[in-house]
């Protein structure tokens, strides 16, 4: 499998005093001389401090191990869990995609990731905050389609599951990993059908460390890091039924207004019920205000959308239904 | 059925005590420095009694493997190496042992480590198991503090010390010489044997490469006595294994069950059935995605073991069994089993590099139909020509699959591309 650095790199790299600590430690497991055994380790903790592999790290680890820098980018590029480009900025999703978990519906969380964070697997989304990828097999067979996230695998998914812990990371908090389904590890979910007895403790052995350290997408840069809040899912603060709606100052004042038009432009309006969640009603609203085109719609940013949507009184449809970016790909030529 | 008091691994599902006392509590770490007392020598003879065969994947003796090391040291330190990168498609009980059990598997170090000579013991986990190598560090520290592990450890007059290393997503590095080049901060690309590693291995000292669950059934073979394993499972096929249901069965799970368990059982016991009835079946995965599968006929008869499988010309494997059922598109099933190969191919030997990418592309035109009959003959002629062409086993593990489809599902291909073949002519006559 061919593999490249990102053509975008840093200026420099520099383990921080801490990571820098961990590594002399990681260095002197191995017999003397054998030194060069610490790379994987090491740009390991390299990613986990930047979360990607860059080029100046490389270059700076193979001076500590005293390898040649192509030593280093020869394991850099060979072992598949080294990004070697940017990922999202709160969480990069791998879902696995082997057959096991493909006979489980594995498609379907992969179709969610597209539409969900960016139609190409390393991409990052619009927003910066995700990225996916495919993976092979993540040794999670029983508890199948699964997803890795940061440190941790949520697993027995749905589609509509996965929709939800992107959802939570979105909202700066962290899912409960392990399985979605209640299920305690990889026992039958029918119930027992061995080792029967009292359970003695709350949660799997990974997910009891996941709740002890909150460090599932955690940066490791020093000693101490964020803590997240960790919600189990179905318990978030917001509903799923009803999105978020985004509360801002409502006073129409200016800069919050869009740009509008007194009249259709060659005295042709695009039709705008194209859109979904607009009919003839907010059309004609749409165009007494002044909006008769998809290239103003999609242009708009969050205050104008909530002015828009004050204005016409679409009760934050505006937002929900994606206008803006239904908007973008009419005008991109996708007829939908 | 596998009585309770026969199980090895009591702490499967981790519901239990997962801390050191809860371990001895279940019996682990219980008189280990008089197991080590009784020498090398007894050791590996009680181990090659009870008819241990490694469990992951070849099933090679394991107190063969052992016996293979040299008896005193040149110099050179031996080590133990416990390959814990669990990556096949289908199979996930290593992990459950590595976060769950982990205890069993340390105690297996020590008594494998003395009986091979051996000071140091090296983890190699999967880079993906982040939680299982916290856990199991976690259980290394408790050793080490109670004297099990380091000087004197478990006051057997053994040093030994349990180290753990992590790969970064490569299947190729489950690959015992690919594993030991990762180790040493190398590509994981396999290395030409002989020399074999018990002579040339780990730093270029003597190294005996074992699977998790390998290691971990040895304490309680020694325990127990060997005639106590070999009594269970048919001769040849001894003692008790950890199986990993995944597909199309109503309650997936891992479980430890005997060896030459019928498949049927195993799955209507522990698994809750196939997915709308044992009838609804199409073929099974036996052993993970290297070995070949199983029509729904032959599941019927099917015993769970090294030569039965083998008979049948398909394999144990890790004994991770992925369920088909009458839904599944098993052409495709394979394809994405062509794919991960190709993905996890490492390059160094032309006809897998080559040959995997060539089985795939065509693999993923038969689902659709569109190639021609003579191809199917040219994919088998191909899968032959990569098997057993290559430095490792991997080259074998990605022509398997597709030999085994075109084994029992060569009309179901063929159909296809008929059918693709009749509408492009009907295409064809209507324009």
């Amino acid at each position: 499998m061919f593999r490249r650095l990102s053509d975008e790199q840093p200026e420099s790299f520099e383990f921080t005093p801490a990571n820098l600590e961990w590594a002399r430690r990681e260095i002197a497991k191995f017999p003397e001389g054998r030194q060069v055994s610490a790379v994987i380790p090491l740009l390991w903790r390299g990613q986990e401090q930047e979360g990607w592999v860059t080029r100046p790290m490389i270059e700076t680890i193979a001076k500590m191990l005293d390898m040649a820098p192509i030593r280093v980018l020869e394991v850099a590029t060979f072992y598949f869990m080294f990004h070697l480009q940017p990922v999202g900025r709160t969480a990069h999703i791998q879902v696995c995609g082997t057959t096991p978990c493909m006979l489980c519906g594995s498609e379907a969380l992969i179709e969610v990731l597209k539409k969900k964070i960016a139609p190409k697997p390393h991409q990052v989304s619009e927003d910066g905050q995700f990225s996916w990828e495919e993976v092979e097999c993540l040794a999670a067979c029983s508890n199948a389609p699964m997803v890795q996230i940061g440190k941790d695998y949520y697993e027995d998914l749905t589609p509509e599951k996965l929709e939800e812990i992107i959802d939570t990371f979105a909202e700066g908090k962290v899912p409960v990993p392990g399985s979605q389904t209640g299920r305690f590890s990889s026992e039958p979910v029918s119930g027992l059908t061995s080792l029967k007895g009292d359970k003695a403790q709350e949660t799997n052995a990974s997910v009891t460390l996941a709740l002890e350290k909150h460090d599932t997408t955690a940066r490791i840069t020093g000693e101490t890091f964020e803590r997240v809040e960790m919600v189990p899912l179905g318990a978030r603060s917001v509903k799923k039924a009803e999105p978020a709606p985004k509360v801002r100052a409502a006073a129409a004042g200016e800069g919050k207004k869009p740009k509008l038009l007194k009249k259709p432009r060659q005295g042709k309006a695009d039709d705008l019920k194209k859109i979904k969640g607009l009919g003839p009603k907010l059309e004609e609203k749409l165009n007494e205000l002044g909006v008769y085109h998809y290239d103003q719609i999609l242009s708009w940013t969050d205050e104008q959308i909530d002015w828009v949507d004050d204005q016409i009184g679409a009760q934050g449809r505006v937002m929900r239904d994606g206008w803006v970016e239904q908007a973008k790909a009419l005008v991109q030529g996708g007829e939908r | 059925m596998l009585k309770d008091q026969d199980r090895i691994f009591t702490n499967l599902y981790g519901m239990f005590d997962r801390s050191l006392k809860g371990a001895q509590s279940r019996g682990q770490w219980d008189g280990t420095g008089d197991i080590i007392k009784r020498g090398r020598d007894q050791i590996i003879q009680e181990v090659k009694d009870s008819g241990l065969r490694g469990r992951g994947g070849a099933g090679f003796p394991t107190g063969l493997k052992w016996s293979f090391m040299p008896k005193e040291s040149d110099g050179r330190p031996h080590y133990l190496v416990v390959n814990a990168d669990e990556s096949e498609p289908g199979t996930c009980k290593d992990r459950e042992i590595l976060r769950h059990d982990p205890h069993i598997l340390i105690e297996g170090c020590l008594i494998a480590g003395f009986a091979m000579g051996a000071n140091t013991a090296w983890i190699y986990l999967r880079g993906e198991f982040i939680r299982e190598r916290e856990a199991l560090q976690a259980a290394i520290d408790e050793c080490y503090e109670a004297g099990l592990l380091g000087q004197n450890a478990a006051k057997s007059g053994w040093d030994f010390d349990v180290k753990l290393y992590h790969g970064a997503g490569a299947y190729i590095c489950g690959e015992e010489t690919g594993l030991l080049e990762s180790l040493e901060g190398k590509k994981g690309m396999p290395r030409l044997k002989p020399p074999f590693p018990a002579a040339v291995g780990l730093y270029g000292c003597p190294t005996t490469v074992n699977n998790v669950e390998t290691i971990a059934q040895v304490p309680a073979i020694l325990r127990r006595g060997a005639p106590w394993f070999a009594g269970i499972g048919r001769p040849n096929n001894a003692g008790t294994k950890l199986y990993a249901l995944s597909g199309h069965v109503n309650a997936p799970c891992v479980v430890e069950e005997e060896m030459s368990i019928p498949l049927r059982e195993l799955i209507d016991k522990h698994a809750g059935g196939v997915r709308g009835g044992w009838k609804n079946i199409k073929a099974v995965i036996p052993g993970g995605a290297s070995v070949p599968l199983l029509p729904a006929h032959l599941c019927d008869e099917c015993l769970m073991d090294f030569d039965w499988l083998k008979d049948h010309q398909s394999g144990l494997g890790t004994a991770a069994v992925t369920v088909m059922d009458q839904s599944t598109d098993v052409v495709k099933a394979i394809w994405r089993i062509s794919k991960f190969f190709k993905h996890e191919s490492c390059g160094q030997c032309t006809p897998c590099r080559e040959g995997c990418g060539w089985m795939m592309r065509l693999m993923e035109r038969l689902i659709e139909g569109d190639a021609d009959p003579h191809e199917l003959d040219m994919l088998w002629d191909v899968s032959k020509q990569v098997e057993g062409h290559t430095i490792c086993a991997l080259g074998d593990a990605a022509a398997w699959p597709i030999q085994g489809l075109l084994r029992h599902f060569r009309g179901e291909i063929e159909d296809r591309i008929t059918a693709k073949r009749t509408r492009r002519l009907t295409a064809t006559a209507a324009e």
